[in-house]
C-alpha cells in the first residue's frame, strides 16, 4: 500500500449568505497518496475549489471549516486547521493556481517571488535561494534563468508565467501539489505542454498530485485515480482507467456520455450537459442531491444516508440504485 | 462563477435601494427637507425677513430666555430665526438643482460626444476636462461671482459651467463601453440617426449612474455655494441663506454661538443624507462588490 | 516610459497654457477692467488713464503675451491696492498656505493609509465602521463650519488654542486638523476599496499559499499595489487643500494666499487674484503631472511599456 499523505475525512465547507448557511462542501474524504495523481472533477460550484482552499487553509474568514480527521505531514490539524496550516504551507503542501496573470504580483520581479518563501520558511540566505530558483526555473523549462529572476511578470507569456508558477510551488520541495485548474487559462496548445510538465514532475520528483478540473480531457491524459464530486460531495471515487471504462454513478455515466477515451478524447472537451439543475445548497439536504436529475430517481433516494458502496482498492460509489458489479450500461 | 451581468434592471434597482439602509435613510431626509423648502411659506411661522431690533439675538427653546413666539430664537437684526432657517433650505436645494441642470447638460453632452466619437473629439473634450479640472474652483467662482456681480443667477451659472466635469467623465465612461454593445451596433446598422442613438439609446442607459452623479454633485453644489455665501460672494444679503447666516452669526459666535451651529447643522443634515444616498446608490447599481 | 512622460509633459504644458488665458480672461469678465479698477462711481477720465496705464487698450493677444510673457520672467504685475510687485505680496503669503496645506495633507495620510488598510483586513468589522463614520462625516460637514465650531469650543470654552492667527505653531493645529478632516475621507476610501480588490486576488492568495504571515503578505503583496491608485488621488488632494484653504484662512485670520485673494476681490486688486489662480492651477498641473510619472515608475507594467 503507498504512503498516504494527506488523510481528510468528513471535510465540511459552509459560507455565511444573506439567505442563510451556504453549504458548500458537505462530508468530503479524501487521501492524497504518494505517486498518485487524483483528479477532482465537477461542474462549477460544486464545491471542488473551495475543497482546494480548505485543504490549503486559504478559505476568507467568513467561511466555516470542520472536518472529523485531518492529517497532513503526520500532524493531526483537526482542530485548528486554518493557523497550523500556513506554517505547512509552502514546504509541505503547495498549491497552482488558476490564472498565472493574476497570481503573480505585477509589482514584484520573479526572482523575488519565488525566493521569499523558502528565505523565510527555510532560512535560505539570498545566492541560496536563488539557486534554487534557478534550479526550480529550468527544471520547468525557462530557459536562461539566472537573467530572468530579474524580470517583472509581464515580461513573460501566458504559459512561461504558469512555469513559474509551478516552479514557485516546487521551491520549498513539497510532497503534496495541489493544482486549481492549472491550464483553464491558457491555451490549448500550451495547456498540453503544461499537463506533460505536471506528469513529469510529478513522477520525478514522486509528487502526491491533486489537480481539480472540470475538463474530462485534462483528467483523461493525466489522472491516476479521478473523484467525482457533485453538490458537495464525493459521488463516486476510482481509478482513472475503471472510471472511464465503468463508470457506475449515474451522474458519472451523464458526464461521461460523450465517452471521452484516455489518449483519445481532446483536451477541452467540455462536461456534456444533463438535464435539470444543480440543486442549492443553501440549508441542510437529505438524499442524494442528484436525485432529481436522476433517470434512475425515486422515493427511496430521498432518505438518509446514501449507502456508499466500496472495495479494498479505493474506489467506491454512494449511490441507493447502483453496486459496483453490477452496473453496465 | 459569481453574477457578473452588468445588465441594470430599473425594477431590481429600485427594490433593492428601499432595502439599502444609506438610501431609504437619506433619501427620507432628503424628502423630508424637499418639502419643507416647497412648502416654506406654509410651515414658516413669520416672514425670514421681517427685523424686529427690540428682539434681537433671543435664544433657541432649550434655553431659559428662550420666547415661545420664536422657536429658535432670533438674530441680529431680529428675525426670527426658524423661519429663516426654512426658506434657507430653499437656496440650498434652489441652487443645487439649478446648478445640476446646468453642469449635467453641459457634461453629459460632452461625455456623450466624447464616448461616441472617440479620436480628436475626445481629444479635445478630455483636454477640457484636464484643464477645469487644474482650475481652482473656489477662487474661480468667487472671481467670476465677484467680477460678474453678485446674485442667484449668476451664482448658478458659474458653478454649473465650473462643475461638469464629473458628468463628463461618467457619461464618457459609459458611453464607451456601451456604444459596442449588440444593440447599438444594430441600430447603427439600420442607420439610425447619431442623435437618436445617443439621447434616446445611450441616454437612458445610463441614467442610474447619472442619478450617483447627480446626488454626489449636489452634495457638493451645496457646500460651494454655503462656502461662497459664508466669503459674502455668493448669495446676498437678506436672503436667508444657511452659508450667509452662518457668515452673519459669526460676530456673535462668543455669547450666541447656536447661530452658526443651527444652520451648519441644517447643512450637515442635508449634505449627509444626499451622500448616504448617492453611496447607497451607487452600491447598488456599480459594479456587484461583495 | 520616456515616451509617456514626454506625451504626459506635452499635455501638461497645453494645459498650462490654457489655464493661464483663462486666469487672463477672468480680468475681462466683469466688461472694462479700467472700469473695474476705478470703481463703478469712478470717473470717466480716471478709467481712461487706467486704460492707458495698464495698456487695456492694445489689442487682446498682445495684452495675453506681454502677461504672459512677463510671468515666465517672475514678473507678475503690480498690484493696484498696495501698488508694489505682485510677486512680492504673493512672496509674503505663500508660505502660511503651503504650511497649512502640506501639513493638513501629510496628518490625512497618516490617518486615512493605515486607517483604510484596518478598514480593508476586516470588512464590516469595528474600525470599518468607525472609519465609514469618520469619512461620512469628513465628507459632509463644511469646513468653515467645523472650523468656526472648533473655534468656539477648543478657542472659546477650553481656551487650548489661540482662536485666530499663524503668529506661533499653536495657531496651526485647529486649521491643519479641519483641513485634514475634509481631505481624509476620500484617501481612506481609495486605500480600502484598493485594498480590499487587493486582498481578493489570486497573487495575494499565492502569496500566503508560500506560507508567507499575513503581516509579509500585507506589507510587500498586497499594500505595493494598494497605493498605486492613491498616488494619483494624494496629488489632487494636496492642489485642492493648497486652492481651498482659502475658506480655512479666512475662519482663521490666517494670512495666506487664499485670503490675500479673496481680499484682493474685495477691493477690486485684478492683478493680484489672476497671478494667485495662475499659481495654484500651475501647482495643481505640476502636482498631477508628478503623480502620473511616479505611478508609472512604481508599476514596473507602465515602466516596461516603451
Amino acid at each position: 500500500m503507498t504512503e498516504t499523505l494527506l488523510d481528510v475525512r468528513n471535510l465540511r465547507v459552509s459560507l455565511k449568505t444573506d439567505r442563510g448557511m451556504l453549504n458548500a462542501v458537505r462530508g468530503v474524504d479524501l487521501q492524497m497518496k504518494r505517486g498518485q495523481t487524483l483528479c477532482l472533477v465537477g461542474e462549477s460550484g460544486c464545491g471542488k475549489s473551495l475543497t482546494a482552499m480548505a485543504l490549503m487553509g486559504l478559505l476568507p474568514r467568513y467561511a466555516n471549516i470542520t472536518s472529523d480527521c485531518f492529517d497532513m505531514a503526520g500532524e493531526d490539524l483537526t482542530q485548528k486547521p486554518q493557523s497550523k496550516l500556513a506554517k505547512l504551507r509552502g514546504r509541505d503542501v503547495a498549491m497552482i493556481f488558476q490564472d498565472p496573470t493574476s497570481a503573480l504580483n505585477p509589482t514584484l520581479t520573479v526572482g523575488r517571488q519565488l525566493t521569499e518563501g523558502v528565505m523565510r520558511s527555510e532560512g535560505l540566505d539570498r545566492a541560496a535561494a536563488n539557486a534554487r530558483a534557478v534550479e526550480m526555473l529550468d527544471r520547468v523549462g525557462i530557459s536562461n534563468p539566472e537573467a530572468r529572476l530579474t524580470q517583472y511578470p509581464h515580461a513573460f507569456s501566458g504559459g512561461q508565467r504558469q512555469r513559474i508558477m509551478i516552479a514557485s510551488a516546487l521551491m520549498g520541495r513539497p510532497r503534496r501539489l495541489i493544482a486549481d485548474e492549472p491550464t483553464t487559462a491558457l491555451d490549448v496548445t500550451i495547456q498540453a505542454q503544461i499537463l506533460r510538465l505536471l506528469g513529469e514532475l510529478q513522477s520525478t520528483l514522486g509528487l502526491s498530485l491533486l489537480l481539480i478540473t472540470h475538463d474530462l480531457g485534462v483528467v483523461a491524459s493525466i489522472a491516476t485515480d479521478v473523484a467525482v464530486m457533485y453538490a458537495g460531495r464525493i459521488v463516486e471515487q476510482a481509478p482513472a482507467e475503471d472510471l472511464f471504462h465503468a463508470p457506475q454513478h449515474p451522474y458519472t455515466r451523464g458526464l461521461l456520455r460523450a465517452i471521452p477515451v484516455p489518449g483519445v478524447t481532446p483536451r477541452g472537451s467540455e462536461l456534456p450537459a444533463i438535464a435539470g439543475r444543480v440543486p442549492g445548497l443553501i440549508g441542510e439536504m437529505r438524499g442524494c442531491a442528484f436525485r432529481d436529475r436522476c433517470a434512475l430517481g425515486s422515493s427511496e433516494c430521498a432518505s438518509d444516508p446514501v449507502p456508499r458502496h466500496g472495495d479494498d482498492a479505493g474506489r467506491f460509489v454512494e449511490c441507493f440504485k447502483v453496486t459496483p458489479g453490477e452496473a453496465t450500461q | 462563477m459569481s453574477d457578473t451581468s452588468s445588465e441594470i434592471r430599473p425594477a431590481g434597482v429600485w427594490q433593492k435601494a428601499l432595502r439599502n439602509t444609506g438610501v431609504s435613510i437619506g433619501g427620507t431626509i432628503m424628502l423630508v427637507i424637499v418639502l419643507v423648502a416647497v412648502f416654506a411659506p406654509l410651515l414658516a411661522p413669520h416672514d425670514p425677513l421681517a427685523q424686529d431690533l427690540t428682539k434681537r439675538l433671543l435664544p433657541p427653546f432649550w434655553h431659559d430666555r428662550s420666547v415661545a413666539e420664536h422657536l429658535l430664537g432670533t438674530d441680529h437684526l431680529g428675525r426670527d430665526y426658524l423661519s429663516r432657517m426654512i426658506y434657507g433650505a430653499r437656496v440650498s436645494l434652489g441652487v443645487g438643482l439649478g446648478v445640476i441642470i446646468v453642469s449635467g447638460a453641459i457634461g453629459i453632452t460632452l461625455g456623450l460626444l466624447a464616448g461616441y466619437f472617440g479620436g480628436w473629439v475626445d481629444m479635445v473634450i478630455s483636454f477640457a476636462i484636464t484643464t477645469r479640472l487644474s482650475l481652482p474652483i473656489v477662487l474661480v467662482a468667487l472671481a467670476a461671482v465677484a467680477l460678474g456681480g453678485a446674485s442667484l443667477v449668476t451664482l448658478i451659472t458659474v458653478l454649473g459651467l465650473l462643475l461638469w466635469d464629473r458628468f463628463a467623465v461618467v457619461s464618457r465612461a459609459a458611453t464607451q463601453s456601451l456604444r459596442h454593445q449588440e444593440f447599438i451596433m444594430g441600430l447603427r446598422a439600420i442607420g439610425a440617426s447619431r442623435a437618436r442613438i445617443l439621447f434616446l439609446e445611450i441616454l437612458p442607459n445610463m441614467r442610474s449612474m447619472i442619478l450617483v452623479v447627480v446626488t454626489l454633485e449636489v452634495a457638493n453644489v451645496i457646500l460651494l455655494e454655503a462656502a461662497l455665501s459664508f466669503l459674502g460672494l455668493g448669495v446676498r444679503p437678506p436672503t436667508p441663506s444657511w452659508g450667509l447666516m452662518i457668515s452673519e452669526g459669526r460676530e456673535n459666535i462668543l455669547f450666541d454661538p447656536w447661530l452658526i451651529a443651527l444652520p451648519g447643522s441644517a447643512l450637515c443634515l442635508l449634505v449627509l443624507a444626499v451622500n448616504l444616498f448617492g453611496d447607497g446608490m451607487r452600491d447598488i447599481t456599480g459594479p456587484a462588490r461583495k | 516610459m520616456l515616451a509617456f512622460i514626454a506625451k504626459r509633459l506635452v499635455v501638461a504644458f497645453c494645459v498650462c497654457v490654457t489655464v493661464s488665458a483663462i486666469s487672463f480672461a477672468l480680468m475681462f469678465l466683469s466688461g472694462d477692467p479700467a472700469i473695474a479698477i476705478a470703481g463703478a462711481g469712478g470717473r470717466a477720465q480716471d478709467a481712461e488713464a487706467i486704460r492707458i496705464a495698464y495698456g487695456f487698450d492694445r489689442p487682446l493677444i498682445v495684452q495675453y503675451l506681454d502677461w504672459v510673457g512677463s510671468a515666465l520672467t517672475g514678473d507678475l504685475g503690480q498690484s493696484i491696492y498696495f501698488n508694489i510687485p505682485v510677486s512680492e505680496i504673493i512672496g509674503n503669503r505663500i508660505s502660511v498656505t503651503m504650511w497649512l496645506g502640506v501639513l493638513s495633507f501629510l496628518l490625512a495620510l497618516v490617518v486615512a493609509v493605515p486607517l483604510g488598510i484596518a478598514a480593508a483586513l476586516r470588512p464590516n468589522g469595528w474600525i470599518d465602521r468607525i472609519a465609514l463614520v469618520l469619512a461620512v462625516t469628513g465628507q459632509a460637514i463644511p469646513s468653515f463650519w467645523l472650523g468656526l465650531m472648533a473655534i468656539v469650543v477648543f478657542g472659546v470654552w477650553y481656551g487650548w488654542v489661540p482662536i485666530s492667527g499663524a503668529k506661533t505653531w499653536q495657531g496651526f493645529i485647529l486649521p491643519v486638523i479641519v483641513l485634514s478632516y475634509y481631505a481624509m475621507p476620500a484617501m481612506m476610501r481609495i486605500t480600502r476599496s484598493g485594498m480590499i480588490d487587493v486582498l481578493a486576488t489570486d497573487y495575494v492568495r499565492a502569496a500566503r499559499a508560500k506560507g508567507l504571515p499575513m503581516r509579509v503578505v500585507i506589507f510587500r503583496h498586497a499594500l505595493r499595489n494598494a497605493v498605486l491608485p492613491l498616488v494619483s488621488l494624494a496629488a489632487v488632494q494636496l492642489g485642492l487643500l493648497l486652492s481651498g484653504s482659502i475658506v480655512i484662512e479666512s475662519v482663521f485670520a490666517l494670512n495666506g494666499l487664499g485670503r490675500l485673494a479673496w481680499e484682493s476681490l474685495l477691493r477690486s486688486d485684478l492683478p493680484v487674484v489672476q497671478a494667485i489662480i495662475l499659481i495654484l492651477s500651475l501647482l495643481y498641473v505640476a502636482l498631477t503631472t508628478f503623480a502620473d510619472i511616479l505611478n508609472a515608475v512604481l508599476d514596473p507594467r507602465l515602466r516596461g511599456a516603451n
